[in-house]
């Protein structure tokens, strides 16, 4: 097939594949925490920062990107955790504020700043850095899940009861907030600011209407994720013109809804 | 010989003290109710009993070789989302995450353990169906065998009849019974004041003003215990026996 003879699209696949895995893993604790908000709100971040770094004329953009999502998603994490002031309410005040930001230093310092790009992605914004970033953070993920698969069972179903048993929540709410920053930076500018959190969302929402057991919801999210991403990358290369975050989100959605009829039907059966 | 000592422990939260120098002993074999009025700190005893919150001062023993993390605890039940996926299987082997501090996966031994205890408590047949497709009472079930398989010899519940109908209820409760008469050492939170009395040997009581802490036959003859009434007072002369007389 020719979409290969482009490094473009080789590229975008390959990153492509790599973040839904991470998102996918992610999503389902975060998902399952009622941490869902939390990816949208990094990505709103992720968007300020991006932009001031672009306006400043920093090299790498990225670079300056990272450690604020980081930063941001410990501060989210704890309004969350505290459960003090209003935790959704905190997590939009956050990510308005730093999308105004983003927004605002990107139109007076002139449009050479493709905003229509941050906010809703495109493959072109992969690059060869990209790769490697991607491909360390899935290696992490992948083995903090295959290492720690138990515990994070216990630490998502009942954090009181791991707590009581001695393990140390903390550091896993942490190291979760922190491998979801890195991965949503990464894939915001290929999927967009306004899409990328749909990922980490869709695959664990979608899997939890068929599947009933912690195991099978995680490895059918990651089927899920990946399945979209990739056919997203495909429709969008055949059919120009089409963003490529907007055609994976309406692939997530429509595998939601076929997943929701599933159960609807198996629910019906089952009553019979 | 006692599993538990508790010291002039004081608990709280933000500089507002909640629990006040309270002492109690626990021995093995015990069955302990803990019982009282709404605010009077009974959850966060339970907190601080578990080392989930940091201790204002006193001291909390543990002998016979366990330790806090070797407590089972079955915590209330709101706190676990209804709609998590999640097979018994998976919940109840859970349970053993403190038993290795760098085992990763689960032994063989300990998958023999759950079996015993999930045959014990009645839920073998359910091994592999839906946590939450189950009733409250098989749910309850489901997290009371959690809490064996982290417990050593201990085992601590935070009003585990919550929301349970009467024939669950009672169901639990005789469970609870039978494996205290099995040597399982038993604490439990209970607003379930009549149903903490007929099961427990001791009663711990917190309130406003006072605190009470007694075998469950002197707890009946204070003055805090005096206004409640049950069946089966050991004693002939008794004013319960009067009371349920008349």
């Amino acid at each position: 097939m020719d979409i290969f003879s482009y490094s473009f699209m080789v590229n975008a696949l390959i990153v492509g594949v790599l973040i839904a895995i991470c998102c996918a893993l992610l999503g389902v604790v975060l998902v399952l925490k009622r941490y869902s908000m939390i990816g949208d709100g990094l990505s709103h971040v992720g968007f300020g920062a991006l932009s001031v770094a672009a306006v400043l004329n920093l090299s790498a953009p990225l670079y300056i990107a990272l450690p604020v999502v980081i930063l941001a998603a410990y501060f989210l994490l704890r309004i969350t955790e505290k459960g003090k002031v209003n935790a959704d309410a905190a997590i939009a005040l956050i990510s308005s504020s730093a999308l105004a930001i983003g927004v605002f230093v990107a139109s007076i310092n002139g449009t050479n700043i493709d905003l229509q790009q941050y906010m809703f992605g495109s493959i072109l914004a992969v690059s060869k850095g990209d790769i490697i970033i991607s491909a360390v953070l899935t290696f992490c993920v992948l083995v903090i899940f295959v290492l720690f698969y138990n515990k994070i069972f216990a630490v998502t179903f009942d954090e009181n009861f791991a707590r009581a048993t001695g393990i140390r929540t903390s550091v896993y709410n942490i190291t979760v907030s922190v491998l979801t920053a890195i991965t949503i930076v990464v894939g915001m500018r290929m999927l967009g600011t306004l899409l990328i959190s749909a990922l980490v969302i869709f695959p664990a929402l979608t899997s939890m209407r068929i599947c009933k057991r912690f195991k099978s919801v995680v490895i059918s999210s990651v089927i899920v994720s990946v399945a979209c991403v990739i056919a997203g990358l495909f429709t969008s290369y055949y059919f120009e013109n089409v963003p490529v975050g907007a055609t994976i989100v309406i692939y997530n959605l429509g595998v939601f809804l076929l997943y929701t009829a599933v159960s609807l039907l198996i629910k019906v059966t089952k009553k019979k | 010989m006692s599993l538990l000592n508790v010291c002039d422990l004081t608990l709280g939260y933000e500089g507002k003290i909640i629990v006040n120098k309270l002492r109690f002993t626990v021995n093995s074999g015990d069955f302990l109710s803990i019982i009282g009025e709404n605010g009077t700190g009974k959850t966060t005893l339970v907190k601080g009993l578990l080392g989930l919150i940091n201790k204002y001062s006193g001291n909390i023993e543990f002998s016979e070789g366990i330790t806090q993390s070797h407590i089972g605890y079955l915590g209330q039940k709101n706190l676990i989302a209804r709609d998590f996926p999640a097979s018994v299987y998976e919940i109840v082997m859970s349970g053993f995450l403190n038993s290795k501090r760098f085992g990763l996966f689960y032994t063989k031994s300990q998958k023999e353990e759950a079996n015993r205890l999930m045959e014990r408590v009645g839920i073998a047949k359910l091994k592999n169906a839906v946590f939450s497709e189950l009733s409250g009472g098989q749910q309850q079930r489901v997290l009371l065998c959690r809490a064996l398989c982290a417990a050593k010899k201990l085992i601590l519940l935070d009003e585990p009849t919550t929301g349970l109908d009467p024939i669950a209820s009672a169901d639990f409760y005789g469970l609870l019974s039978e494996l205290n008469k099995e040597g399982v050492t038993v604490i439990m939170v209970s607003h379930d004041v009549t149903g903490a009395i007929r099961m427990s040997s001791h009663i711990l009581y917190l309130g406003k003003d006072a605190s009470f802490f007694g075998t469950t036959h002197q707890y009946l003859h204070s003055n805090i215990g005096k206004s409640i009434m049950v069946e089966g007072c050991p004693c002939d002369s008794c004013a319960h026996k009067q009371k349920e007389v008349l």
